[in-house]
């Protein structure tokens, strides 16, 4: 079954821009949140993960921060 | 063993490599991110070709550029230590050791860290290094932004947008960076600059709450939930044994890139060439790649 994804992001991060490519790269669907015109999002964010940078993946509940290539990888299962 | 092991992968080591694979070089790149400073630079208009791009954009095509190739990229891996042993230089990453004949140097420049107490346990937790990756997650709040340069600067233009109020924490007398940036730092109602001021702390409970500022002798708390350190760069020069370098720890090049070491090259940011800037580096690092070609013709 696919995995629920959720990126955490702003538009300007290149580490969000190089994370989104890498799911889609590798066909894995997701939903993106941009975090810098949703507020409820971004305080969300900050609580799940306990920091403020971005991006932040959430993988079927598993918090990921940054654009770590290798948990990505290993969380959604490639 | 490879001929040629290029560290970073900002401009500078995305053209090396680009030139290398045009020569045919067995070739490695290792590097922690890929575009470098390019990457989160904001808007770049002084790239010939490119009137106007994002730093993002134009990184994007570098590396698009460089995958064109079939190149040997290993990212997230970060060079720890590079000696030459005899004939070989050897790097050693924070996974593996690798050997080669030749390396390009362009690790490029990492943020200053300010080094007060609070710094390092706060870091993502409302204090960052990147304005433009971080910026719009403090919407509504006051901030503080330290540093009087260009990218101090920048970053308190990007905020002013985006947050409550800014403090600028300006160690200096006044505020340096280009003049059009001072003027709309200062009609801008919403910033305040704190001039011949010096942090001493940062401090907070899960989040940044505050900083500690000390100015006309006298050390104060200041209310604040972020904190941008804008305080310049510093060259990622450290793991290279035994390389030459400057007072500002950037390594010496001479003009045809080659260090102190026979075999090592370096380009961009991380040497002593003159301004740092896109093209520059991405010329460097052209310059570099054929070094290394000729290098290797006569060895």
């Amino acid at each position: 079954m696919d995995k629920k994804v959720l990126v955490y992001s702003t538009p300007t991060c290149p580490y969000c821009v190089r994370a989104k490519q890498f799911l889609k790269d590798n066909s894995v669907a997701f939903e993106d949140i941009d975090v810098s015109i949703n507020q409820a999002a971004a305080s969300e964010m900050v609580s799940k993960s306990g920091q403020m940078g971005v991006p932040v993946l959430e993988i079927d509940g598993e918090i990921i921060v940054g654009f770590d290539k290798e948990r990505i990888k290993t969380a959604v299962g490639l | 063993m490879y001929d040629l092991i290029i560290i970073g992968a900002g401009p500078a080591g995305i053209t090396a490599a680009v030139y290398a694979a045009r020569k045919r070089m067995s070739l490695l790149v290792i590097t922690k991110d890929v575009g470098g400073q390019a990457a989160i630079s904001g808007d770049i208009e002084n790239y010939t070709g490119y009137q106007f791009i994002t730093g993002p954009e134009l990184a994007a095509k570098f590396e698009e550029h460089m995958r064109r190739f079939d190149i040997a990229l290993k990212e997230n891996e970060e060079a720890v230590e590079l000696k030459k042993i005899d004939d070989k230089i050897l790097v050693r990453t924070n996974k593996v050791s690798y050997e080669t004949k030749t390396a390009i140097i362009a690790s490029g420049k990492r943020s200053r860290e300010l080094n007060v107490p609070g710094e390092k346990e706060f870091r993502n937790k409302g204090l960052t290094y990147c304005a433009t990756c971080d910026a719009p997650l403090f919407s509504g709040k006051v901030v503080a932004v330290i540093g009087g340069g260009n990218s101090a600067l920048d970053a308190a233009l990007q905020l002013i947008k985006i947050a409550k109020h800014t403090y600028i924490i300006n160690i200096a007398s006044s505020l340096s960076g280009d003049a059009i940036m001072r003027e709309k730092i200062n009609e801008s109602e919403i910033v305040t600059v704190f001039n011949n001021t010096q942090v001493t702390a940062i401090f907070g409970d899960k989040m940044v709450t505050g900083i500690k500022i000390k100015r006309e002798g006298k050390e104060e708390d200041l209310a604040v939930q972020g904190v941008f350190i804008e305080i310049g760069l510093i060259p990622n020069s450290e793991f290279a044994q035994g390389i030459e370098r400057n007072q500002s720890q950037e390594i010496k090049v001479n003009c045809h890139n080659e260090t102190n070491i026979p075999g090592v090259f370096a380009a961009g940011d991380v040497t002593d060439v003159p301004e740092k800037q896109i093209i520059i580096a991405a010329g460097e690092g052209s310059k570099a790649a054929l070094s290394v070609f000729r290098y290797l013709a006569r060895a």
